[in-house]
């Protein structure tokens, strides 16, 4: 646990390094902010409540889609393009402690961007009565994160796949989008093989509830899982490099 | 302190390395010599747990290669041919980091210790991706000292060093395989002739050879090669040559220039010389090589490649 402390360390502080992590944070906080923007308008101008909760975590969840690959994209695919892999490797670190430091580091990154986002939050609750509804709020967040935790996980586990961050940001690309669509195939249909697909779909999992402030534990079990069984594939990739 | 049977590792249908048997004490340098591709790195990585061998066993610091992979690595220390940094941390930063995963006791102090030993503590708030190659280099040999490794294993250590430089690394690493087991690869036989106690050349993922610098030179050429030159034409010398007792062995290497080999033990430049004259070639030069590494490196190396053919390794 020790060592997952040390990676996740010094993994974090590297986000504040590299020039490509506050691109995809100026990206994103830049993005959003146009769409609030917008949003804002349209309501004081039309009238209505402020939906608060759907101006930002609707276009946050598609950008997500497309910025979590770059948040991951390098961290385990660096290491092996420059050798530092064999560092990591020839110390007294186990698999599993490797991949939960980066992954921490990755989502404590996102986190911080994540939580910029509260100030639309702030600034709205001023300017509103009787203010916001916070626990929907809060709802929203929670959801979020855990999904982020999940889109994070695909992205560490292509990452070891590849020693190629752009193949690396792809395939984290790809797959989150497949995850993300995959139910919609299946929408009017019913049957075993529906009922799976309908399970897997991330979507349902986050717009079904928590975007609407309902926090089910079976959407929580649902995304923790998804980061689970992810990072213990990361695991396994790291672990056959031994044996192969 | 080192101690393998039978290491033989395959990737897929190649087989790198090939029922390697060979052990260092404590207090040995050991060197490890081969051409490119021979198998060298792939040894290394599996003395240091970086992967497990397809097959064979071992022991290094008194731990189970395969069993206890957590307690070699904890006592080896590995400075792998391509210098493991981060460019964007300070030489500190990055030896700290280090330092933390294996949770060495008092660390600052160690990694302040260790900067001053390889002489990088001028640039320590330096990043590591300004630093010139030789000096990156001392801070990978700096991180493989860190915990004061019982094994010290080098995969080319002498890359990227000036001779200046070179020479001041060999005092370091002759004084750490005082005390500590040192193994460390190189393709510059000169460097492996003035460091090591011991040799081992391997060649198509097999060892081919196994002793003291010393002892495979005095091998391989018995009592030296001695080459004579001659003004003009040599014909006929050859045969006088040959005629000699205690000549093993002459070859022309040109009309006027010829190699004797000698039998172990034995001088003949003065009979030689009296041949030459008396035979009426007008002798230039006689002289007499001491085998070096070098030629036992490429004779055996060349002999076995022959047999090995294309079996020989590709990767390094």
């Amino acid at each position: 646990m020790r060592n997952t402390w040390t990676m996740a360390k010094r993994e974090f502080a590297h986000y504040f390094v590299s020039p490509a992590a506050y691109v995809v944070a100026f990206v994103y906080l830049v993005i959003l902010g146009i769409i609030f923007n917008i949003n804002l308008n349209s309501s004081i101008f039309f009238g209505g409540p402020p939906q608060v909760v759907q101006w930002v975590f609707g276009p946050f969840v598609t950008l997500m889609l497309f910025l979590s690959p770059g948040i991951t994209m390098r961290v385990l695919a660096e290491e092996q393009r420059t050798g530092t892999m064999e560092l990591l490797l020839t110390a007294p670190l186990r698999e599993w402690e490797l991949v939960l430091g980066k992954w921490l580091a990755a989502f404590a990154f996102t986190a911080v961007i994540v939580f910029l986002s509260g100030l639309y939050f702030l600034i709205t609750n001023a300017f509103t009565s009787p203010g916001l509804d916070r626990g929907a709020i809060l709802a929203a967040y929670v959801g979020f994160l855990l999904m982020c935790a999940a889109f994070l996980a695909i992205g560490v586990f292509t990452s070891s796949l590849f020693a190629s961050q752009i193949a690396a940001f792809f395939a984290t690309m790809g797959v989150s989008i497949v995850l993300w669509l995959v139910g919609a195939l299946f929408q009017n249909q019913t049957g075993a093989w529906a009922d799976v697909i309908n399970y897997i779909d991330l979507s349902s999992h986050y717009y079904n509830n928590f975007f609407s402030g309902v926090i089910d534990l079976a959407d929580m079990v649902y995304f923790l899982s998804a980061t689970a069984l992810f990072l213990f594939l990361t695991t396994r990739v790291v672990e056959s490099r031994r044996w192969r | 302190m080192i101690e393998v049977q039978g290491l033989t590792k395959r990737y897929g249908q190649r087989t790198a390395i090939d029922q390697l048997t060979f052990h260092a004490q404590k207090g040995e340098i050991v060197g490890f010599l081969g051409p490119n591709g021979a198998g060298k790195t792939t040894t290394m990585r599996i003395l240091t747990g970086y992967m497990p061998p397809s097959e064979g066993a071992g022991r290094v610091a008194g731990f189970d290669l395969l069993t206890e992979s957590l307690e070699v690595r904890k006592r080896v220390g590995y400075l792998p041919e391509n210098v493991p940094l981060y460019p964007e941390m300070t030489v500190i930063q990055y030896l700290d980091f280090v330092a933390e995963l294996r949770q060495i006791a008092g660390r600052q102090d160690r990694v302040d210790e260790v900067m001053e030993l390889v002489r990088i503590d001028h640039r320590a708030e330096s990043y590591i991706g300004n630093l010139s190659k030789g000096l990156r280099q001392r801070v990978g040999l700096a991180q493989a000292l860190l915990h004061k490794p019982e094994v010290l294993i080098m995969d080319e250590p002498m890359d990227g060093f000036d001779p200046q430089e070179q020479m001041e690394v060999k005092k370091l690493i002759r004084q750490i395989g005082k005390e500590q087991t040192v193994m460390l690869s190189t393709h510059i036989l000169a460097h492996a002739q003035e460091l090591c106690d011991r040799v081992i050349i391997i060649n198509g993922g097999r060892i081919v050879a196994e002793d003291t610098p010393e002892r495979l030179s005095a091998q391989i050429a018995g009592g030296g090669r001695i080459q004579v030159l001659v003004d003009g034409d040599g014909a006929g010398l050859a045969e006088a040559l040959r005629a000699l007792p205690g000549v093993t062995h002459v070859r022309a290497l040109s009309e006027s220039r010829f190699e004797v080999e000698t039998a172990p033990g034995t001088d003949g430049r003065a009979k030689i010389a009296q041949t030459v004259v008396n035979g009426g070639w007008p002798l230039l030069e006689l002289h007499r090589d001491k085998a070096t590494l070098e030629q036992v490196f490429i004779e055996l190396t060349r002999e076995d490649q022959a047999e090995a053919g294309d079996a020989a390794a590709k990767e390094g």
